[in-house]
């Protein structure tokens, strides 16, 4: 764990870059830092391996007063990723993972052959090892920069804006990436962002700063989207927040309807008498493995002969579909909305259909939950 | 010597207009002409290089050795040909001029951004006007970083020519100072060779003051690129590649 | 006349090539005086260019010395400083590291301080401490301009020890200032092509130790 306590960074010119901040954040959890540039977010992160030294207040790293601690034998014992990786240019890129390694006394052959290891876990191929930081791209090279961070298994991880100088894909894959490597590790990681939406994504709990140093909420991603203790708050997260936490529900609180799902072997006037009992004006034709194939309106169906198979007519694109024990209520939300039926539709892990969702259904499931505590801390997972 | 003071200023009172005078006279034409000459070489040359790319590494590697030979070796190699006329020492320090000048117009006209040049290009500029009115404007305070190294070096070097018998304040130095075994008129030539030196030095600045005024705020960001060439003189990087085609495709 | 036929005849000349003033004593000569001036100014300017260049302090005054220097005329120094000294070797190493201190130093201190200040942050963050930084990272991120001003350095002094010949001592120079005074023309162009080989193959030793020496990862980034 790691605690603030009344911590203020004052500079000479009288500006207060971090006013008064007391923070816990948990052991082996994911804490972001997030706020508008010159809310000392950086300068927060940048204490706990004193990087900066406060001006008044005390942090402790498990326990223990840091300024007890030589601030080089302290950061070799904290991983440090920076924006743009800050690989050192000489060295090829099995050499800059081995740094702290080096630093630390390891020999040669124990301190490679650990950045080896390493290079799998964030997914480098070997033989990039012996390639230079300009011969990678740019997310490779933040990949080089998380694996250097962690070469002598710190407990506790600080990332500046990792992710900010690269693409919006290729972020989006290094988060991945990243919550697949914490699921497995367990570090205690500070992140620090100007995005609220990689915050979302990441974050265990988040801090949000507001201009001045001062935070202005520490609280799940959840929380913090349903109950922003302020107007500043509020506005930094973003007014689409209530869509955004619809994430934190599982699409598993619908229950799509199977009536108005037909196989493409049925025929059109049969197709119409039960579009007609069920009051719905479209229908979902499936093949012989219930794959989704489009949506048949009645009109269509009335136009038909009543005697062709549906899977002969003219179908609407289905678009794109959810999946119901794994998703979201914002992908079933996204998904009828992209709908040309409106309705979505869900699918099993194997991409059978399991049934339909109308938005007016979506409404009600939406406005049920809009009181609740989400039942997760986190997103639910295939939701970007 | 020994006991003889430094400086007598009643030496310098007495032979203040000649030789004085006429050394330091012949001391600004020396330096002056090579320098005009080497500009007038080196920006048409650092243009046609910047414009086809593939001809600056030859013209690059050429600059080099051109900057390795020693004048001071040129100018006894002249010497039966161009006799005691200045060209012994104008054509000399004009190449050295040239091979300190050559690299900075290139690497200048390189620093322009591609998004200028695709704008300029895109609201209509014709080749020679864009030349002239965009990338030649912004290559300037890397071209006169290098023309401020180039003078001082020629003004410091002029003296070296009074070796092979030609004049300019390295006659004081080596013959009314030297062969007499007189340190006042060594440190006149000195002094005022510095003095030249830094005046030439002040002008130039003046000048990209005056020409490049969009620069002054942000000065200390183009001397970061510039100190170190200048005082490298030619040569200081390798010829620019499009690096960006060598780095590996993204993950 | 034929410059490269007379420099071939005399060259070729079996004389030349033996003896106190043969072209193996006064190209060792030469050599000599170079290589000490070069080294002499390497261990003066770079480890100061190093540590104003790490911690920051004297920038201005290191660019301010550099400036001076290169608008010395340096026959004139090296002159002034035999007729206060006396002749011999000491007073033209003198002259001849005073040359070559500046563009050692401010090319050390201006690729010490041209290191990245991400890289810097990424060492310090990372544990290393003050002098780590200055080795592991801050002398071989720098060492191409370094060698660039040793480069200049060498080519400078190579040169101007051909003037410390019009003060009585040895060197290629020699060739130079005897030819002239016994107006063998072809010696005078010996002496003068010789050191131009001289100053050509320094600049080539350069180009090799800088493909020895500086990191491939630093070769071919430096292009960006």
């Amino acid at each position: 764990m790691i605690t603030f306590t009344g911590i203020t960074k004052r500079y000479p010119d009288g500006t207060i870059a971090v006013d008064d901040l007391d923070i816990e954040i948990p052991a082996g959890r994911t804490t972001v830092f997030v706020g508008p540039s010159g809310c000392g977010k950086t300068t927060s992160l940048r204490m706990i391996n004193r990087m900066v030294e406060p001006t008044t207040g005390l942090i402790t790293v498990e326990g223990q007063d840091i300024r007890d601690r030589d601030p080089a034998v302290l950061r070799r014992s904290i991983g440090y990723v920076i924006q743009q990786a800050g690989l050192f240019p000489h060295r090829t890129i099995v050499d800059n993972i081995a740094t702290v390694p080096f630093l630390l006394g390891w020999g040669k052959p124990r301190a490679r052959a650990r950045a080896r290891e390493l290079m799998e876990l964030v997914g480098l191929q070997p033989e990039q090892a012996k390639r230079y930081p300009h011969q990678l791209s740019g997310g490779q090279q933040q990949r080089v920069g998380v694996a250097r961070a962690l070469a002598a298994d710190p407990p506790v991880l600080l990332m500046d804006e990792p992710f900010s100088a690269v693409d919006p894909v290729v972020r989006t894959s290094l988060q991945d990436e990243l919550i697949r490597l914490q699921a497995e590790l367990h570090k205690t990681i500070v992140f620090v962002t100007h995005d609220i939406d990689e915050a979302v994504k990441l974050g265990d709990s988040i801090a949000v700063f507001r201009p001045g140093g001062k935070l202005a909420q520490l609280d799940t991603p959840e929380r913090l989207l349903a109950n922003p203790v302020d107007s500043f708050v509020e506005g930094f997260i973003g007014y689409d927040r209530g869509v955004r936490r619809l994430s934190f529900f599982p699409a598993r609180l619908l229950t799509p309807r199977t009536d108005t799902v037909v196989g493409d072997d049925v025929q059109a006037g049969r197709a119409r008498e039960l579009a007609l009992r069920s009051g719905e004006p479209w229908l979902l034709v499936v093949d012989g493995e219930r794959g989704p194939r489009g949506w048949v309106s009645t009109e269509t169906l009335g136009a038909a002969d009543p005697g062709t198979v549906v899977g002969s007519l003219d179908l609407v694109d289905y678009g794109h579909v959810f999946t119901v024990e794994t998703d979201s209520l914002r992908a079933a939300l996204d998904a009828a909305v992209l709908s040309p039926a409106g309705r979505a539709v869900g699918v099993d892990a194997d991409g059978r259909v399991v049934g339909v969702v109308a938005q007016s259904e979506l409404g009600s499931a939406i406005w049920s939950v809009g009181a609740e505590e989400a039942p997760t801390a986190e997103p639910v997972r295939s939701d970007g | 010597m020994g006991d003889q003071p430094l400086i007598r200023w009643d030496w310098i009172a007495r032979n203040w207009d000649d030789p004085v005078g006429t050394r330091l006279l012949e001391h600004i034409q020396l330096a002056l002409v090579p320098i005009l000459i080497g500009l007038l070489i080196a920006v048409p040359l650092g243009v046609v290089c910047a414009r086809w790319r593939w001809l600056y590494p030859s013209v690059f590697t050429g600059v080099n050795i051109l900057y390795a030979v020693p004048s001071i070796a040129l100018f006894f190699l002249l010497l039966p040909y161009t006799g005691f006329t200045q060209w012994t020492a104008i054509i000399p320090l004009s190449l050295y001029t040239l091979a300190i000048l050559v690299p900075n117009v290139v690497d200048g006209l390189y620093q322009v951004p591609q998004h200028v040049r695709q704008a300029a290009i895109a609201m209509g500029f014709s080749p020679l006007r864009r030349l002239i009115q965009v990338e030649l404007p912004i290559a300037l305070p890397v071209a006169i970083a290098g023309l401020r190294v180039a003078a001082v070096a020629t003004i410091s070097m002029v003296s070296v020519a009074s070796l092979v018998g030609l004049g300019g304040l390295g006659q004081l130095i080596l013959t009314d100072g030297f062969r007499r075994q007189f340190p006042t008129p060594i440190i006149v030539g000195i002094v005022l060779s510095v003095l030249l030196a830094f005046l030439v030095d002040g002008l130039l600045v003046l000048m990209q003051r005056l020409l490049t005024p969009w620069t002054r705020g942000s000065e200390r960001a183009a001397r970061r690129t510039s100190a170190a060439r200048r005082e490298a003189g030619a040569g200081t990087t390798a010829p620019a590649t499009d690096t960006g085609s060598r780095r590996a495709e993204a993950t | 006349m034929n410059l490269f036929l007379e420099f071939w005849l005399w060259i070729s000349d079996p004389a030349q090539w033996s003896g106190g003033a043969g072209i193996p004593t006064r190209l060792g000569q030469h050599v000599l005086y170079s290589a000490q001036a070069l080294a002499l100014a390497t261990l003066i300017g770079v480890p100061v260019g190093l540590v104003t260049g790490h911690t920051g302090r004297g920038g201005f005054l290191t660019a301010s010395i550099a400036n001076f220097a290169r608008a010395l005329p340096t026959i004139g120094v090296l002159m002034l400083v035999v007729i206060a000294v006396g002749i011999g070797v000491a007073p033209v190493m003198v002259a001849l590291v005073a040359l070559a201190v500046p563009p050692i130093l401010v090319n050390t201190y201006e690729g010490v301080r041209g290191v990245d200040p991400q890289l810097k942050d990424a060492a310090q963050g990372m544990g290393m401490r003050g002098h780590e930084v200055l080795l592991k990272l801050e002398l071989p991120v720098a060492l191409p301009l370094i060698l660039l001003g040793m480069r200049t350095a060498a080519i400078q002094v190579v040169s101007t020890a051909t003037i410390a010949a019009y003060v009585g001592i040895g060197g290629l120079g020699r060739f130079i200032v005897d030819g002239q005074a016994r107006r063998e023309f072809d010696m005078v162009v010996g002496g003068s092509l010789l050191v131009v080989a001289l100053a050509v193959l320094v600049t080539l030793m350069f180009y090799l130790l800088r493909r020895f020496l500086v990191a491939p990862g630093l070769r071919q980034a430096a292009a960006k």
